[in-house]
């Protein structure tokens, strides 16, 4: 019944990304079980589930930041535009530079300027930029911070509130031009206000990027995506998706009891 | 209700009521505050005293001057036959010469040392490593002398060679005489081996502090090994690097009895930059070399170079919290 779900979603764009039988071990501890999801071209997916459920897990395993904690492993594909990201030959690097990422805590580099921070991309990546300052001008004015702080580029990034730190942590990552952007609970540490305008950045950016967000905040993935899959684990079981599917009828019309328990609050 | 308040506010003292304990603790700390500068000005009261016979003798010559003659240990006022000259400039460069060698060793060498263990070597050997260090920072200087005479000495000398004979487009590399032994070169390398460990002790608390939200952040925008750590770990700790430098420094600059063993030192004329040429100065081995037969003029001397050694010493340390605010200060 989900996979009727999610054609009707993909009808609208081509697969950007799609996860393939992700399942995630740390050490011998099986965390992930079986996970299989499509990501649009320019859509919007939301990753909703109780604490502890792999949600965070899962979404680094999708540009290969996953990797980068002792003992993580890991089966399965995770094709990007078609190609496995986990091929023998792929440069993870790489990977990462096409798939950006907005993490749970606003990041900023503290010994960087606010410009420096936009381009420190550019730089950890040994690219050459033309023109530094449209990107950083263009940059920060798609993460709506550019109004904030066009008068103080030069001063220190750690100034800055909670809300303008997250969105020059999304500038940041805008400035190597991903296709795709993982936000992990990207609002969690934030205010009502500086949420709203995170939430009208995503918007934004979902016209020309696909994004994928993992939320605590049912009513946050009904404002801003497209797609909800909702993850659940057993105590000591492995995680999985209960269900996946256009988040207008994942949220009001449910197929999974556990789902509509969860979206009405019942537990979680 | 009634709200009665006064019309004009005031600002006021708010009394804090401290309790007894906190009294007392506050006191041991005061005391213990003004103890360790006691100390501090007392030392450099009593070597200003000690040194101030020949101060007055020789005025800033003392400082000025290249020359180190004990003669008869009476000044001409004294009816001296044998006038002696005390003037120590080489022995204060020299000191800062080496120290600065050792530092430029070690500063690269304990940092990377300090990268290795935190993020290259597998988590297991970390303990060993780590103990390692620690083992070679509490080895005693004079067995650190006696190891550079004996075993350092005659490979450093091959290597100042290679140096002299392939780098000589770089005056610092030049010489006059060929010998290469107890020159400032081996004297640093010395030193080096030293305060390595202080510096990849240091560096190592340093690095492993860095938050690891940062590193996620550097991986994640494509940051190689290397681009995150000179891009995010380097510069949020420089501050403790350069205190780690700072402590080698102050090891270097102080070090007596290793430099004593592989050092020729020359008290008539400076030696600015040749540190592969075999001779130099160190204000730490002057005074060991010089105490045992010293006239009381010639001990106030030796005095006047422990304070000449004390003030650069202090020197170098302003100049490395300097150092560490202006950096404080870009963030």
């Amino acid at each position: 019944m989900t996979e009727t779900l999610v054609r009707d979603s993909l009808e609208n764009g081509l697969v950007h990304l799609e996860a393939k039988d992700i399942n995630v071990w740390f050490s011998s501890k099986h965390v992930i079980e079986n996970i299989s999801l499509q990501f649009p071209e320019n859509s919007v997916t939301a990753l909703i589930g109780p604490s502890g459920c792999g949600k965070s897990t899962f979404i680094r395993t999708l540009n290969r930041m996953h990797e980068l904690i002792p003992g993580a492993q890991l089966s399965g594909e995770v094709l990007f535009n078609g190609n496995n990201i986990y091929g023998p030959a792929v440069d993870p690097i790489s990977v990462r530079l096409g798939i950006g990422m907005v993490f749970q805590k606003p990041n900023p580099f503290p010994t960087m300027t606010i410009r420096e921070n936009v381009l420190s991309g550019l730089k950890l990546s040994g690219r050459r930029a033309r023109d530094e300052d449209s990107i950083v001008e263009s940059c920060l004015t798609r993460s709506s911070l550019w109004t904030e702080v066009r008068d103080r580029l030069d001063s220190s990034a750690g100034a800055l509130s909670g809300g303008q730190q997250q969105r020059l942590c999304i500038a940041r990552s805008l400035a190597l031009n991903p296709e795709v952007l993982l936000m992990d609970e990207p609002c969690s540490a934030l205010d009502p206000s500086s949420t709203r305008r995170i939430e009208a950045t995503i918007r934004e950016l979902s016209e020309s990027m696909t994004i994928v967000i993992v939320t605590h905040n049912m009513q946050q993935a009904q404002r801003v995506s497209d797609q909800t899959a909702f993850f659940l684990a057993e105590e000591n079981q492995p995680g999985f998706v209960v269900e996946f599917g256009p988040t207008d009828s994942l949220f009001s019309a449910p197929n999974d009891p556990r789902t509509e328990d969860y979206v009405n609050g019942r537990f979680g | 209700m009634t709200i009665t308040s006064d019309p004009v506010a005031t600002p006021q003292v708010i009394p804090i009521q401290r309790t007894r304990g906190d009294r007392i603790f506050r006191g041991v700390l005061i005391a213990g505050g003004l103890v360790a500068f006691l100390v501090l000005a007392g030392i450099f009261g009593y070597l200003a005293k000690s040194a101030t016979p020949v101060l007055q003798a020789f005025g800033y010559h003392f400082f000025t001057d290249s020359s180190w003659y004990s003669g008869d240990g009476l000044l001409p006022s004294e009816g001296s036959v044998d006038p002696p000259t005390f003037g120590m400039l080489p022995m204060i460069w020299g000191s800062v010469l080496i120290a600065s060698i050792s530092v430029g060793i070690a500063l690269p060498l304990g940092v990377g040392i300090a990268l290795a263990i935190v993020y290259l070597l597998p988590k297991r050997s970390v303990f060993g490593f780590t103990l390692f260090i620690d083992l070679v920072a509490a080895i005693p200087s004079i067995v650190f002398g006696l190891w550079g005479f004996f075993v350092l000495m005659p490979h450093g000398v091959l290597w100042a060679r290679w140096l002299n004979e392939n780098l000589a487009a770089i005056p610092i590399f030049r010489v006059e005489f060929p010998a290469y032994d107890q020159s400032p070169f081996m004297a640093g390398l010395v030193l080096a081996i030293m305060i390595t460990p202080i510096v990849a002790v240091v560096s190592r608390q340093i690095f492993s502090q860095v938050p690891p939200d940062l590193i996620n952040a550097a991986q994640a925008l494509g940051g190689s090994r290397w681009t995150v750590i000179r891009d995010v770990v380097i510069p949020f700790s420089k501050s403790g690097i350069i205190g780690g430098a700072m402590l080698g420094l102050g090891r270097a600059l102080g070090e007596t009895i290793a430099v004593f063993f592989v050092l020729q030192m020359f008290f008539d004329e400076v030696n600015w930059y040749r540190i592969l040429e075999s001779s130099g100065g160190s204000v730490a081995s002057l005074i060991i070399s010089k105490f045992g037969e010293a006239s009381p003029l010639e001990i106030s001397a030796l005095f006047a170079a422990g304070l000449a050694l004390f003030v650069v010493t202090l020197l170098a340390n302003a100049g490395a919290v300097a150092l560490v605010n202006s950096s404080k200060g870009k963030k």
